[in-house]
């Protein structure tokens, strides 16, 4: 990577703020002003601030299947997160969701930077065959789940029937039923989900890069393998990390995969974060313990949103 | 569509001068072996919504099915649709409401932060990213207490709200970089005119950002349409029960039927299908503008 050409992201100079007519400092204005906003504020408030803070409260509160009759949940110190931190489901759900969330993001990755890459190539029904590669994103997320639970049922899928077909199983893959292929299962079925956005925003990450950089770089001698690395890499750098900032937000947080395809079994070998706390909350009814996983969760994710919005920071720090 | 976007990739001046040169003609055959790779990763990757389709056209309730359909029928499709086209409707319902709740917020929100130069826009605009973040799971958490409370639980206005939640966000986003691009003397012009603020919103801003408008609702209706979360979470009996949830509980009891399983899957994959078809651009546009820029 220490290539001597490798760009910087080209800022736009931040910008002039804009300029307020006359004395714009009027109070009234202002007020008019904010209540264009108002309205989505106070929305992000209740449905996002509420449940952030609410979580937290919740997890030092003890919540049982008769609270909702009574309304009582008395606080209960530090209860739920020592409960919840000695379960050794939790570590094994904190373990699965680092598996399956690394997983993912190399195949989405690594397939959808290839696909980019080879429909950057101009030919015929490239753009048509994109645009349909785009169904299974598309698609509600447990609908997927369910076509797929289908395809890897171990007796009547047809994923089993193609390989003894093939000669290359005699009882058929235990795709879904065996603790220690099931979490892999998972990740291959959320990497088909995941590919279509990864080369669709990595697509369009290549159709900035200027086309003199490849020409001048093929001028210097450079072959394809070497372009790919000194200029694609390089150049492409701002739009691989919010693909996979995004992915990882979208994959840490898994719930609706999981659930369609194998409930989180078989033997607890693919609970996740998000199962364990829709578990601990809706089903378990104990809220309070359900809440210090959201919490993990979210301490997680605010990582990478910190990264994120780095990677954004060209974006706002200005007007446009 | 095949010639209009066969015409469009057609490459630009150096490389289509080519064309009718020897070095045209090696270009046009590697094209050939291009398209034919493409559709080769098409047919795989499409594989599962073929077998889909398949398996929800034989009429064998889906225990052995061919690989192609050789005896094809709607059977399973007129059970899907007696037993789940009640939460087709309903899923069709809360997504629109959910866009019209969505949008409703974020077109002024979006319009007030890109031209206002508002003492804390930049906040807000920051917070607007940051909420993209919170885990679904999180929310519906706490928003099942409040929902307990304020009655919301079972009913299509709780799921609306909720799931307006989901295409706020990259709504705002969106449109508020489509509205940085409007010339300020426009609205200026109406003002003159003697419109107020809001009505230059509704007459002059509204208009000019159709297409930004029509992604974002767009999005929010594939998001609404596609959660299962939410419907998971804030519904604890039948009366408010979208597709993705009737699948699910589908599924879940012993499936004998898959074959009425996957004739629901086709079906709920619809909206999907529809706007990728008639939509392309504007989810094009979507995918790229909501995410990098």
């Amino acid at each position: 990577m220490s290539t001597a050409t490798a760009p910087s992201v080209t800022t736009p100079p931040a910008g002039v703020p804009k300029a307020t007519p006359g004395r714009a400092g009027s109070r009234r204005t202002a007020l008019l002003r904010w209540l264009f906003i108002a309205p989505a504020l106070l929305y992000m408030a209740a449905f996002f601030g509420y449940p952030l803070v609410r979580n937290v409260l919740m997890s030092f509160q003890r919540y049982t299947p008769t609270t909702y009759f009574t309304g009582e949940a008395p606080f209960n110190g530090l209860d739920n997160w020592r409960a919840v931190f000695s379960d050794p489901l939790f570590t094994d759900a904190l373990w699965h969701t680092a598996l399956f969330t690394a997983g993912s993001l190399l195949g989405q990755f690594t397939l959808g930077l290839a696909l980019a890459v080879f429909f950057s190539r101009r030919f015929r029904l490239s753009r048509f065959v994109r645009a349909v590669l785009l169904l299974p994103w598309l698609v509600p997320m447990v609908v997927a789940a369910v076509v797929w639970r289908r395809i890897l049922d171990q007796e009547h899928g047809v994923l089993n029937a193609a390989l003894k077909t093939l000669g290359l199983t005699d009882g058929g893959v235990p795709w879904l039923s065996s603790p220690s292929v099931a979490l892999l299962s998972a990740v291959l079925v959320n990497i088909w989900i995941g590919i279509p956005f990864n080369m669709v925003i990595l697509y369009g990450g290549l159709q900035e890069i200027p086309r003199d950089l490849y020409e001048a770089a093929s001028l210097d001698g450079a072959g394809p393998w070497r372009v790919f690395r000194s200029v694609t890499l390089p150049m492409l750098r701002p739009v691989i990390t919010v693909v996979l900032v995004l992915g990882f937000m979208s994959t840490v947080k898994i719930l609706d995969l999981i659930l369609a395809l194998t409930s989180g079994g078989p033997a607890d070998a693919t609970q996740t974060l998000g199962t364990v706390t829709y578990q601990l909350s809706f089903l378990r009814l104990d809220f309070g313990q359900g809440a210090v996983v959201g919490n993990v969760l979210i301490l997680i994710s605010a990582v990478f949103a910190v990264l994120y919005l780095r990677a954004n920071r060209t974006d706002f720090g200005n007007g446009k | 569509m095949t010639p209009t976007t066969a015409a469009r990739t057609a490459p630009g001046t150096a490389r289509g001068a080519a064309r009718g040169t020897v070095q045209g003609t090696a270009r046009r055959a590697h094209g050939a072996w291009n398209t034919a790779a493409a559709l080769l990763i098409l047919a795989v990757l499409l594989f599962p919504v073929y077998w889909m389709l398949v398996t929800a056209l034989q009429p064998s309730s889906g225990i052995d099915v061919d690989w192609f359909p050789t005896d094809p029928g709607l059977d399973s499709f007129r059970k899907a649709l007696d037993s789940q086209g009640g939460s087709l409707l309903t899923s069709l319902g809360v997504a629109l409401g959910a866009v019209a709740v969505c949008l409703a917020l974020a077109a002024p929100a979006a319009y007030g932060l890109a031209q206002f130069s508002l003492r804390g826009g930049q906040a807000v605009v920051f917070t607007t990213l940051i909420t993209q973040m919170v885990p679904g799971i999180v929310i519906a958490n706490a928003l099942y207490s409040a929902y307990a409370e304020l009655r919301l639980v079972n009913s299509y206005l709780g799921l609306i709200l909720a799931d307006a939640s989901l295409g706020l966000p990259f709504s705002i986003v969106l449109l508020r970089a489509f509205m940085v691009s409007i010339p300020g003397e426009v609205v200026e012009a109406a003002l003159v005119d003697g419109a107020n603020r809001f009505t230059a919103f509704v007459r002059v801003v509204l208009p000019m950002s159709r297409n930004a408008l029509i992604t974002a609702g767009l999005f929010t209706f594939l998001f609404a349409w596609s959660d299962f979360m939410f419907a998971l979470t804030l519904n604890t009996t039948d009366d408010v029960k979208p597709v993705t949830l009737g699948i699910y509980q589908f599924v879940g009891a012993h499936v004998s039927d898959w074959g009425a399983v996957m004739a629901t899957a086709v079906l709920s994959a619809v909206p999907a299908a529809v706007l990728l078809v008639v939509a392309q651009k504007y989810i094009a546009a979507g995918i790229t503008g909501g995410s990098v820029k």
